[in-house]
């Protein structure tokens, strides 16, 4: 038994030429090159509101690469709607609610099933991972446009548009440059002070990898510049960490020390371009870093070529090698370690990767000093400054600029206007989903680097969620799992299989604790990237810390 | 990723299991543990060097001590004193538990595809039973395969999908993509649900799957499998082999050593072998289209013609009525009926009214006993065979300007070259283990260059793919040699050293500039000049060329601009450069090296010269003639001159093969007498007189010679049906009963024989044969692998010097116009082989290319108002044949491709039999044709 094929054609699905013409058409000027494919992409999908399978197929025939090729990276983002033959083409808005645990914790799911409910037929509806508007939970998207502190109302006054994204009031670069913006950039350029000098204030500072690695950056640019030329930078804004909205604060206020802080890193270490890659899920800031790019072009100042990336809705790149090979225009999987990204990142070259925040820093440690950061710390074994993402059970989440080593206790109180009236706090996330959850009583401890880890957590993107007694550890925790399983790439065996069978055990409600321990040690001790060494954090600290019975 | 950077060589010493081990830094942990007989559990990765391990299944984790994490040991490299466990509570936790999750998400051991899979072997070895503690992540999990699962497609002839049983190692993925390189698999989506995908998620059948089954080869779970092994479902494995032996694959010129595996003697399934040729990859064909040999249309009885069947140029006899015309009888009267007409023949009109086709896809022993019995018992040279349709061309052209007929340099060796010219061939479909070399070696940043009449989907890989017009080969040709001259480019200390001729080229090229030609060849002067540049200044450049060169009536032009490219810029006889010409057949290289050529004895010696032919009159004991004999074509036309009587065809199938079949077949219907020695009733069986049933390849022992020069032993790994006898028992006969009685015991008597007489074979005796598999001819020493790169220091002309022949345009034979508008050029597919008497009695093969079709551009079509699907004629001078019309984006406009396989549509009786003035080649490749609807035509 086989299917007979039409031998009316050559093998395979047919190419029309009316739909090259059709998709050229659409995708305009984009350079049709590789590493661009996941940007072809989105203009189809935006343009549509999914993609067909023949248009993937002459896709693949434009960019001269096998069609299962754009198949897989298109089925691997979850912005990409993929639609089988004889399904009904999926509403062109989405709208997205999220399931992020301090969305959860806001009741977002039984908002989804009332939108669902209404909306259904004029809008596509899906429930999404962390959003990063987490201290405006429940979060939605409504097209491009953000919807903060969502509610039925809300949410239908939305629905007649505009589908846009808001644009928020940010410095703009006049305004930048009037408080003294890229003096430093320019003394860089005019050589008024050396790479190595840089590099020198840049290490005494401490100032480490904020994106949750804690690395030293000024160890990190004498790595990379050891590496022959050419080399290449990337700048991570693809924040997907459960929890963590500072990068997107930082770029929706100050896009151009941003900029500067790229520019410098990228002169000093000797990158030849940089590659921004924004979540797709922060239109806004795509809009703002696209438009002020523009405008800083004039000044002579990008003396580095910068191009902006759309990510396409995948947590796991977030993590740096799977981040690269996304830039490349592939599904984003984490590559294995030898080699490490600083001597073949992407396109094979060295590569100077850096978060947000991180690069937010820059422009004034080294105008005000290596001390000044250094000295910034809650106590003298803590350094500088910290974007903290604040969000659950506080009076006033958001992002908190905060000594780093500053005990939970004093974030809420000093920093959150205490807890949120009736909220007894009970449970906390240090670090997003996946520095693990731990109880009250650990809310002294100091939050910085290299503090959680003898407890099986991690302080990592600074991303503190507030759990109360009014909340219940169990459903986050499983609220964390389902996260990690669905963001799984699926590479290797214990993450791809060892998440789905914690899933399956919560949902079953077994305790086996026995169970849990062999899948978690498995998963720590064998998976390729962090995501499945550390997503089995919670499930440990729940019954470590939280069951007791 | 492939992103594993390998350390330079160098040696490091550390520990295994607190066992001191010294190695190379640039081999795996998981190599170097196996060296020292640890064999670490693995599921993703392949044990052969031609895949990369991947590390992502996470079995053969171990643990280094100092590391946070397990280590895959698959991907892992050694460093000085590194201390690593294969074995001990962690990593053997770690492994059990892998182990756990992957089975918990397949059914049942004894309910997968195949129970017998390297996964449950593993499973077993590492101490796992049943006992499942898990829960079931997908439906039939733990338990069976469901029905009508969405994750079973059996679209595919040939190949079984049940992804219930998969791990998503990706072995497949890489099969397809990075092995073969025919990129229709991939992993989809992500997290649980990352599983291998067709195309686009199509169904494999309706893919563009091109059959390789490598995929089938790499599974570890047996998730991809052979049908041939499967219940009607495609879901349960039902068979299983009784013996595996090793073979050849009998199909083309790649020469790709396999692995056979059978039952009750039937052929079961076929797997690649790691030869020389092919590294362990096979074609559709070659794995899946081995069931020709069980065909229930095997000839199995002797045949004598009933006296009163009149032979007909229009064929109406064949398998199936057979029996109505031809009366079985028993091998002694056969041998006897065909040795008595060939006598008779010969003492009424000499031995010169007798004429033999020999066989490119019988053994180099055949081949030589086949033109040693027109020679030497019949006293003629009209002895040929299908090199003359296929490469006589370009062999007429190497043998004059470089004294070898042979290729310079393996197309292996693409790998090693920097720059690739391919031209006029279409090797992902006639030599598709071949192309992988191209494709890989493309992907890893030597600049293909793809020339063709038509697109072809290699294209998609080069780096330069150009479409130029039908016949214009040598302007396009010249004009890349006026540019290399005009700019200097050529290699003036390689000319002056090892080339003849330059000058007289340096003179007559000026007219051949690639702004005039670019008219010519409608390739553009700066894409001509831009390729001659890529291929002149990279320092290694290789170029291969097929039947688009050679199938033309300025074949032999066609290739000396070829040979002249190669020659000027020093681009012979060192690694990573050379030409090739990709030879069709299994054994065309062989048979060509073995004597089947009418003006050549073995090695390409003239039989014009007197000490050549003295050497074998003495030898053979009897006198020779001096004369050359006539070439296919020839002989066809002098049978239709009644100077030809009498016919031996071993092997091959001129009634199908040959150009203008109107003529062909009116001229063995003519012949008095002729013996047609086959494994089945051919076209051309339908004239005989006599018919001998033969054996199959897999059912004899000898040698065949691939493209490559390499040597290559066969064994029987079959018994042949009924009374089928070995070919060259059959040849031994037929002396015999003509007064020569000829005493070779077994096959290797004959090649012993041919030692005596053949310089190719120094140092390579049947013997070093059955040890090694192949051997690459010429060998200097026994001890020593052949020389797969010839002509460094110099060339076997009379000179020592390369010729460098200048030459000028020519038009092929017919051009279009206004009655015959179209330019009709034939080929093959890739499912069927030539002239289809094997590929068409394979299943598996034929089912996939059922009917004979037409393949035109679509807007060709849409100006005509045709409707592809459609049956139309297609006409030329010679004749008209009906057939569907496909739509193919690939062909150019104004083309038309009819591929020559199909006897209902014999693309021959359209084809033009003008010859190629030296190499007697007939020009397939270009005829004008025109294209109707057949409603249009009634």
């Amino acid at each position: 038994m086989h299917t007979k094929r039409d031998i009316s054609l050559p093998k395979g699905r047919e190419v029309k030429d009316s739909k090259i013409k059709y998709i050229k058409k659409l995708l305009g000027k984009l350079p049709i090159k590789r590493d661009m494919l996941i940007e072809a992409l989105h203009l189809i999908q935006d343009q549509e509101g999914y993609l067909s399978k023949d248009n993937i197929v002459v896709l693949a025939e434009i960019f001269n690469i096998s069609r299962v090729e754009v198949y897989e990276v298109a089925s691997f983002y979850h912005h990409f709607v993929i639609l089988n033959e004889g399904e009904k083409p999926p509403n062109k808005i989405k709208i997205r609610i999220c399931s992020g645990l301090s969305c959860e914790i806001r009741q977002s799911s039984i908002l989804k099933n009332l939108i669902n409910e209404k909306f259904k037929d004029n809008f596509h509806i899906q429930s999404v991972p962390c959003i990063g508007n987490c201290d405006k939970a429940p979060a939605v998207q409504i097209g491009k446009r953000s919807i903060e502190n969502a509610d039925f109302n809300k949410i239908k006054n939305y629905t007649t548009g505009p589908f846009t994204p808001q644009i928020p009031k940010y410095e703009t670069m006049d305004k930048y440059l009037k408080s003294g913006g890229y003096k430093i950039l320019k003394k860089i350029l005019n050589r008024k002070v050396t790479s190595e000098e840089v590099i020198r204030v840049l290490s005494e500072s401490k100032l480490s990898g904020l994106g949750g690695a804690g690395f030293s950056s000024g160890k990190k640019w004498e790595i990379v510049r050891s590496f022959d030329k050419p080399r290449l930078m990337t700048v991570n804004g693809d924040e997907g960490e459960p929890g963590t909205f500072k990068d997107r604060f930082w770029i929706e206020n100050k896009p151009h020390r941003l900029f500067e802080g790229a520019l410098i890193a990228a002169n000093v270490v000797g990158c030849e371009k940089i590659y921004f890659y924004i979540r797709d899920e922060y239109p806004a800031c795509i809009e703002i870093l696209k438009r002020e790019l523009d405008k800083l072009k004039k000044l002579n100042l990008v003396t580095v070529p910068i191009e902006i990336r759309r990510g396409a809705g995948a947590y796991i790149c977030g993590e740096e090698s799977a981040m690269i090979e996304s830039i490349e225009g592939k599904r984003g999987i984490p590559r294995h370690r030898p080699p490490y990204i600083a001597e073949k990142g992407l396109f094979d070259k060295p590569t100077l990767n850096h978060n947000i925040e991180t690069l937010i820093w820059i422009p004034e440690i080294l105008e005000k000093g290596s001390e000044w950061f250094s000295s910034q710390g809650w106590t003298k074994l803590n350094h500088g400054l910290r974007s903290f993402s604040v969000s659950g059970r506080v009076k006033c989440p958001g992002v908190k600029i905060a000594p780093a080593g500053i005990p939970l206790e004093d974030l809420i109180n000093l920093h959150c206007g205490g807890m949120q009236d009736g909220h007894k706090l009970m449970a906390f996330f240090p670090g997003g989903a996946s520095g693990g959850i731990f109880p009250a009583k650990m809310a002294k401890k100091p939050m910085d680097f290299g503090v959680w880890e003898k407890d099986g957590g991690f302080i990592g993107s600074h991303a503190v969620v507030i759990l109360s007694d009014k909340d219940n550890v169990l459903n986050a925790v499983k609220n964390t799992i389902d996260f990690f399983e669905h963001e799984s790439c699926g590479q290797c065996t214990p993450c791809r299989v060892g998440l789905n069978k914690i899933s399956h055990l919560l949902k079953q409600n077994s305790f086996d604790k026995k169970l849990y321990e062999d899948l978690n040690y498995v998963m720590r001790d064998s998976s390729i990237c962090g995501l499945g060494q550390s997503a089995g954090n919670c499930i440990n600290h729940f019954f470590k810390f939280f069951n007791k019975n | 990723m492939s992103n594993q950077l390998k350390t330079k060589e160098k040696k490091v010493t550390f520990y295994i299991d607190d066992i001191e081990v010294t190695s190379n830094s640039n081999e795996t942990l998981w190599k170097i543990a196996k060296k020292n007989n640890k064999n670490i559990p693995h599921l993703c990765l392949k044990d052969s060097n031609n895949y990369r391990p991947d590390g992502n299944c996470r079995a053969c984790m171990v643990e280094i001590e100092g590391e946070k994490n397990l280590s895959a040991s698959c991907i892992r490299y050694p460093s000085e004193g590194m201390k690593v466990k294969t074995f001990g509570t962690r990593v053997q936790k770690n492994r059990k538990l892998i182990f756990e999750l992957l089975a918990s998400d397949m059914p049942l051991k004894e309910n997968c595809p195949d129970p017998n899979s390297h996964f449950w072997k593993q499973y077993e070895s590492i101490g796992l039973d049943k006992n499942y503690r898990l829960p079931a992540g997908r439906p039939g999990a733990q338990s069976e395969i469901p029905i009508k699962s969405i994750l079973n497609d059996i679209s595919h002839p040939s190949i079984a999908v049940n992804l219930d049983a998969c791990i998503s190692c990706g072995l497949c993925e890489r099969a397809c993509r990075e092995v073969q390189v025919n990129d229709v698999i991939g992993m989809e989506g992500r997290s649980h649900n990352s599983l291998p995908v067709f195309d686009v998620k199509d169904e494999l059948g309706n893919s563009t799957c091109v059959g390789c089954g490598e995929c089938v080869q790499a599974c570890p779970t047996g998730a991809l499998i052979e049908k041939s092994f499967m219940d009607s479902y495609g879901v349960k494995r039902e068979k299983y082999p009784d013996e595996v032996k090793k073979s050849l694959c009998p199909f083309c010129g790649v020469g790709c050593q396999t692995e056979v595996q059978l039952l009750n003697n039937d052929i079961l399934s076929v797997n690649g072998r790691n030869g020389p040729a092919n590294k362990g990859k096979l074609c559709v064909k070659g794995r899946f289209g081995m069931d020709y040999v069980m065909s229930e249309e095997r000839l199995t009885k002797p045949l004598i013609r009933k006296k009163e069947s009149i032979k007909n140029p229009e064929i109406k006899i064949n398998f199936h009525n057979y029996h109505a015309h031809f009366e079985e009888v028993s091998w002694e009267q056969a041998l006897d009926f065909a040795a008595n007409g060939l006598m008779k023949t010969k003492n009424i009109f000499s031995g010169k009214a007798i004429a033999g086709f020999g066989s490119a896809k019988c053994t180099n022993e055949e081949a030589f006993l086949f033109q040693k019995l027109m020679r030497q018992v019949f006293n003629t040279n009209n002895v040929d065979h299908c090199t003359r349709l296929c490469h006589a061309s370009s062999v007429a052209a190497l043998m004059e300007g470089i004294g070898s007929g042979a290729v310079t340099i393996p197309f292996t060796a693409a790998e090693d070259s920097e720059c690739i010219i391919l031209i006029g061939a279409n090797p992902e479909k006639n030599h598709p283990v071949a192309s992988t070399f191209l494709k890989n070696a493309a992907k890893k940043g030597t600049k293909l260059i793809v020339l063709d009449v038509v697109k072809q989907n290699l294209m998609r890989h080069a780096s330069h793919g150009l479409v130029f017009h039908p016949g214009t080969d040598v302007s396009l040709l010249n004009a890349m040699i006026f540019t290399i001259i005009e700019e200097e480019l050529y290699d003036k200390e390689y000319i002056k050293t090892f080339t003849e001729g330059f000058e007289d080229l340096k003179s007559s090229i000026k007219l051949y500039s690639p702004e005039k030609m670019e008219k010519i060849c409608k390739v553009s002067s700066k894409h001509i000049r831009e390729i001659a540049r890529v291929y002149s200044k990279s320092s290694k450049s290789i170029i291969f060329w097929g039947m688009g060169i050679s199938q033309h009536t300025h074949g032999t032009d066609n290739a000396r601009c070829l040979i002249t490219l190669s020659l000027i810029t020093g681009n012979i006889g060192k690694p990573g450069a050379g030409i090739h010409p990709l030879r069709g057949q299994n054994n065309v290289q062989g048979a060509s090296d073995a004597g089947l050529i009418p003006m050549v004895y073995p090695d390409y010696k003239s039989v014009t010269d007197d000490e050549i032919r003295l050497k074998y009159e003495k030898e053979w004991d009897c006198s020779l003639d001096n004369n050359p004999g006539l070439t296919v074509v020839e002989i066809i036309n002098q049978i239709l001159k009644s100077n030809i009587k009498a016919m031996y065809i071993l092997g091959e199938n001129p009634a199908m093969s040959d150009p203008d079949q109107t003529k062909t077949r009116l001229a063995l219907s003519q012949l008095e007498h002729l013996i047609v020695q086959d494994i089945f009733f051919t076209e051309t069986a339908s004239f005989a007189d006599v018919i001998f049933p033969a054996t199959a390849q897999p059912e004899k022992s000898g040698t065949y010679t691939n493209s490559n020069r390499q040597i290559q032993i066969a064994k029987q790994i079959r018994t042949p049906p009924g009374n089928a006898r070995q070919d060259w028992e059959l040849i031994t006969e037929i002396a015999k009963r003509c007064g020569h009685n000829w005493k070779y015991k077994e096959v290797k008597d004959v090649f012993n024989e041919m030692s005596i007489f053949m310089n190719s074979l120094n140092n390579i005796s049947w013997e070093r044969l059955e040890k090694e598999d192949a051997v690459c001819y010429p060998s200097q020493n026994i001890n020593q692998p052949g020389d797969e790169v010839i002509f460094s220091e110099g060339f076997p002309t009379k000179s020592g010097l390369a010729k460098i022949v200048p030459v000028s345009l020519s038009e092929p034979n017919e051009l279009p116009d206004s009655k015959y508008p179209l330019i009709l050029t034939t080929g093959r597919l890739l499912e069927h082989w030539h002239t289809g008497a094997m590929t068409r009695r394979s299943y598996d093969l034929n089912i996939q290319e059922p009917e004979a079709t037409v393949s035109m551009n679509p807007e060709d079509i849409k100006k005509l108002s045709l409707i592809r699907g459609e049956m139309v004629r297609v006409e030329t001078r010679r004749g008209s044949i009906s057939l569907i019309l496909r739509e193919d984006r690939n062909i150019s406009m104004g083309i038309l491709f009819i591929p020559f396989c199909y006897l209902e549509a014999p693309a021959n009786f359209l084809t033009d039999s003008s010859l190629d003035p030296f190499g007697k080649i007939p020009e397939f490749k270009f005829s004008a044709a025109k294209v109707v609807s057949l409603k249009e035509a009634v």
